[in-house]
């Protein structure tokens, strides 16, 4: 498996998904700055979390037109791996890859905290180390983290089984109480109907390492490893 | 038109740039002749208590600035450097952003993180950690609601959009902040021991680059804003508020980082307070050189701007680059390619002066080092102050003990000051960087160096109110308890960085409140081995009602040599056994409790012994390092029954606790509530799993440390024998939702 | 040349935590009459187009592609031209 990593002016989290995979899944990974039109020959891309462009306008909507986005909407569209992790779920909502949009948190703050996702569908190359209704700790960070789409966008990702992850307790249940940000059906990641993109909102390179606190974020590098 | 040179100095216009008649006279005798309006704002500003520190100096000199570590020492630049060991080097800094953020909470805030993060990176370090220290009037109060929450989302605003985490710090309330409340960021950088950047120009013919945000008017006259009392009209001072750009300062530091692994790079420096004017005449002072820039070449943002105002303004996000002639390309390669404009707008001269033009006009023209290093410097008047008298008196025999001790530690628990401060750090990225090890709510902030064995522990730390009843002793304090949540988490305190909040200078009280709380903690700083680093003095924090009370804020950095040896703040295992070290006296004055349960600030804080301490640290550390100590929580504001309680409140997992002991921790007549919520000095609670007993009770026995087995980790409720006795899930709810209840919209 | 103004708010369909909130601060503060309050955001710009069709074009455009989510929010667009720099 060979990664590459998008840095665009703003991501913070470029080094930190860098290093997970370097470090720990012992993954070959570069970096692809967003100027550079053509990517590597790589299996998956991923497009890290922080601020691009400031999250002027809208998070996400000015990454989206980098060169770099070009070779990724084309390295999605021929069926090849694509993770966007929070701002980079974000870019990847902007560029329509993913349907929906996010608002703002329903408490108007930025929420840094671990929360526990349920895993809701395992049949992708990102989840397949997973196990139907599991739960894993990962932590949040973000301000804008409020899924949002209409009711058909919802029944599609309902119906074909696209919805990833949800909010939920540490046991699995799922209800507005462990629903930190107000998103729709409590998602907090999303498949494409190829099941080749993933957008997560919570942080897996946050908690891939037990001295951080927790290592269940692991799982899903490791399903990336294996595919 | 009339140009500058040609406005007439009038008396009025001297004072109103806070220009006393000797000062003017100094400044004509550095310049042999009378200033132009533009030098008279130059001198303003470099002149004022923000730059020149010229009421402090002669206090700040005798602060212990050696250590074996030191690379950089306090004052030589930006920020003071410790070596680390493995060719590795971290530089700190706490800075104060008060004055803004009374104004306008929200950008005042901001734009003091994204100051002290610039102090960082400008030192060719990497900032990898932020903390801060907050303190605002009474919180019930609707005006420190706005301010709280304006400050908390500002710094969450910076810091979050930067991807540096901060790792939370401490906040107080207090009505003796109303008004005036205090923001101190801290910022703490790594970098490679040979990659250390000056603020230097050296290299006659090196060219000057602007880099970062336009110029514009905004923060016109900052420093010396922060150099006045806040009255009622300085609300109408809005525009000398900046504004902050967290992405364009993520650029910026990338881009600088970039730089410095070149060899294009001589020296940088950031534009903060005094924006153009201080980095020019800095740069141009610590290299003994002269320096020459033209102001038509510097980026604007408004049109119509004079030298006076471009010289002065305090647009955010501002570099000051020296760069190595012929490598010119090579720097704006750089900053093209993260969409920034390096600007070239002068270079390094012969001689000493700083000489300023706007196209071919020379429009000021000063000796660079008079200007930076011979500012006036003044020994104030000192006077006891008189409320000290009545203050420090405490008849313990008035003080009723309460009956019910579990209804005084609800209360205490519900207390903004001592409840979890979650709502705050919640809002902050504190995971962002993916090395943080202990999360906010820990004694320390604990970072891992990745590819390392090494951790860093940061607490920032200063009991207020035990400096206004006794700035000594305070001062004392402030320094011992920082290291000892450092100590407590498993590292080795190695140096400080402070901020040093206070009222009007001028005032004889305040100034002998200022000169005794840095004795004071000179003298820990001393015993404890940790030298200042540098830091940053904030004067005149005074509201329309009075000063604030002396708040000597202490940033603490120590070293984990082996993170694997951390200490967590919490219990960890069901069984373990708990230990209470050090000694409890009947010290009730400027207690936490003493203010909640009774509404009183009185009497005399606890008092510190240096010598216990140190031996307290050494025996901590000790045992730490066997890994012999399951968690270590330091008692401080609300004393044993608060660090108990504390100690429970794992957010991941509560644990139960029970004290059946306690009598056998007390030597001599102590009244009860002193017992549970005295806050006597040196103390810390361990816990230990029961087949480390005889060993850590042999280790305190050695190192000359009291040490008491009071009770043990079980269960699901915190009981103190039968007086105090709750259930944890209870008590953390209270603890928890103390500020989220006041704050919801 | 035109000075087009663009008013964003969230669509009707869409929850504006924003606009609620800001209506319950009004409402503690007295203002009992405020209703139905959307937070939303404004765009402001001169277009250097002469032909008022054309400019109108190229700013919904400028929109579609851009300035306004089209899952979210809606917008309204005003044109005012304007007499010429030049």
């Amino acid at each position: 498996m060979k990664a590459a990593v998008v840095v665009f002016p703003g991501s913070n989290c470029d080094t930190d998904c860098f290093s997970v995979l370097s470090r720990v899944m012992k993954m070959d990974v570069s970096y692809v700055w967003h100027k550079e039109r053509t990517l590597p020959k790589v299996d998956l891309v991923i497009l890290p979390g922080g601020f691009s462009y400031g999250d002027y306008l809208r998070t996400g909507a000015v990454a989206r037109f980098s060169p770099a986005m070009e070779s990724v909407i084309k390295h999605a569209d021929e069926g090849r791996l694509v993770l966007g992790i929070c701002n980079g779920f974000q870019i990847l909502l902007e560029s329509g890859l993913l349907p929906g949009a996010m608002l703002r948190n329903r408490s108007l703050s930025f929420v840094c905290e671990h929360v526990w996702l349920r895993v809701e569908e395992n049949r992708s190359a990102f989840t397949k180390n997973l196990k139907q209704g599991e739960t894993l700790c990962v932590p949040i960070a973000h301000g804008e983290g409020n899924y949002f789409c209409d009711d058909d966008t919802l029944k599609r990702l309902q119906d074909d089984s696209l919805i990833a992850f949800r909010y939920a307790s540490q046991t699995g249940e799922v209800s507005e109480a462990f629903n930190p940000n107000g998103s729709r059906d409590s998602i907090a990641g999303i498949l494409s109907g190829k099941r080749n993109v993933l957008g997560m909102m919570p942080h897996p390179e946050r908690a891939s390492e037990p001295i951080l606190g927790y290592d269940h974020g692991r799982k899903i590098f490791e399903s990336l490893a294996g595919a | 038109m009339t140009t500058e040179a040609q406005i007439k100095i009038t008396p009025e216009m001297i004072a109103s740039h806070g220009i006393t008649e000797g000062e003017y006279q100094k400044i004509t005798k550095i310049l042999g002749r009378e200033p132009n309006f533009t030098e008279l704002g130059i001198f303003s500003v470099m002149w004022s208590e923000h730059c020149s520190y010229k009421n402090s100096k002669p206090i700040l000199k005798t602060f212990p600035t050696e250590g074996p570590n030191l690379l950089v020492r306090a004052g030589e630049e930006n920020a003071g450097i410790v070596d680390i060991g493995g060719g590795l080097a971290i530089c700190f800094k706490i800075e104060s952003h008060n004055h803004p953020s009374a104004i306008e909470p929200f950008q005042g805030a901001a734009t003091g993180v994204g100051g002290i993060l610039r102090d960082i990176f400008t030192m060719g370090s990497r900032p990898i950690l932020l903390m801060n220290s907050l303190r605002f009037g009474k919180l019930d109060d609707a005006a420190t609601q706005r301010l709280f929450r304006g400050v908390v989302a500002g710094i969450s605003h910076y810091g979050n959009c930067i991807g540096v985490p901060t790792l939370g710090g401490e906040v107080y309330f207090d009505e003796c902040y109303e008004g005036n409340p205090l923001v101190n960021a801290m910022a703490l950088g790594i970098m490679r021991t040979d990659e250390i950047v000056k603020g230097k120009a050296s290299g006659v013919g090196n060219p000057v680059y602007y880099v970062g945000a336009a110029t514009g008017r905004d923060g016109l006259g900052g420093a010396a804003f922060a150099s006045k009392e806040l009255t009622e009209e300085s609300h109408e001072d809005r525009p000398a508020v900046q504004v902050g750009d967290p992405f364009m300062e993520k650029l910026l530091m990338e881009a600088c980082l970039e730089l410095i692994k070149t060899d294009a790079l001589v020296g940088m420096q950031d534009m903060g307070a005094a924006g153009l004017t201080c980095s020019t005449c800095e740069t141009a002072a610590r290299g003994s050189t002269g320096i020459e820039i033209d102001l038509e070449k510097v980026p604007k943002r408004e049109s119509g701007m004079i030298p006076y105002e471009i010289m002065l303004s305090e647009s955010q996000e501002r570099m000051l680059i020296i760069a190595r002639k012929g490598h010119e390309r090579k720097v704006e390669e750089i900053f093209e390619k993260w969409d920034l404009h390096a600007v070239k707008i002068g270079e390094v001269k012969e001689g000493h002066l700083m000489r300023v033009k706007n196209g071919a006009e020379i429009v000021a023209e000063i000796p660079a080092k008079a200007l930076a290093d011979e500012g006036p410097v003044y020994v104030r008047e000192e006077k006891r102050p008189a409320y000290l008298e009545d203050a420090q008196k405490l008849d313990l025999a008035s003080i009723a003990v309460p009956n019910d001790f579990t209804a005084v530690l609800k209360k205490m628990l519900d207390h903004p000051t001592l409840a979890s401060k979650a709502w705050v750090w919640k809002q902050y990225d504190h995971m962002v960087r993916t090395d943080t090890v202990f999360y906010p709510g820990h004694d320390a902030a604990l970072i891992r160096i990745k590819d390392t064995q090494k951790g860093i522990a940061v607490s920032t730390d200063c009991n207020s109110l035990y400096c206004y009843l006794d700035p000594f002793e305070g001062g004392k304090i402030a320094v011992a308890e920082s290291a000892r949540n450092v100590v407590c988490s498993g590292a080795k305190p190695l140096a400080i960085t402070n901020c040093l909040n206070f009222g009007n200078p001028m005032k004889p009280e305040i100034f002998w409140q200022f000169h005794q709380a840095v004795n004071g903690m000179i003298a820990s700083c001393k015993a404890l081995g940790t030298p200042v680093t540098g830091g940053n003095v904030s004067l005149y924090n005074e509201s329309p009602a009075a000063a604030i009370y002396p708040t000597p804020t202490v940033g603490m950095v120590g070293l984990l040599e082996d993170i694997e040896k951390r200490v967590p703040s919490f219990f960890q295992n069901e069984g373990d056994l708990v230990f209470l070290a050090g000694d409890t006296f009947e010290e009730i004055g400027g207690t936490q409790y003493l203010m909640i349960q009774h509404g009183l600030k009185k009497g005399l804080p606890p008092r510190l012994d240096l010598e216990k301490e140190g031996r307290l640290h050494k025996f901590i550390l000790g045992m730490a390092a066997e890994g012999h100590l399951s968690s270590c929580h330091d008692l401080s504001d609300g004393g044993l029954a608060l660090a108990l309680a504390e100690s429970c409140f794992d957010p991941h997992a509560p644990k139960g606790v029970v004290i059946d002991q306690l009598q056998l921790a007390v030597r001599g007549a102590v009244r009860e509530d002193a017992v549970y919520f005295g806050e006597s000095q040196s103390r810390a609670l361990l816990s230990v799993k029961p087949e480390f007993k005889e060993e850590v009770l042999k280790r305190a026995c050695e190192n000359g440390v009291p040490l008491f087995q009071i009770g043990c980790v079980t269960g699901s409720r915190i009981c103190i024998g039968d007086r105090i006795q709750v259930d944890v899930q209870e008590a953390l709810s209270i603890y928890q939702s103390a500020i989220p209840r006041r704050m919801a919209r | 040349m035109f000075k087009a103004t663009i008013n964003v708010t969230l669509k009707k369909s869409v929850l504006d935590p924003q606009g609620q909130t800001v209506l319950h601060a009004l409402s503690t503060l007295g203002f009992k009459e405020a209703q139905d309050l959307r937070v939303g955001k404004f765009f402001e710009l001169t277009v250097d187009e002469a032909d008022r069709n054309r400019a109108e074009a190229r700013v919904r455009e400028m929109c579609d592609k851009l300035l306004i989510n089209p899952v979210i929010e809606e917008y309204a667009l005003t044109l005012r031209e304007e007499k010429s720099a030049r």
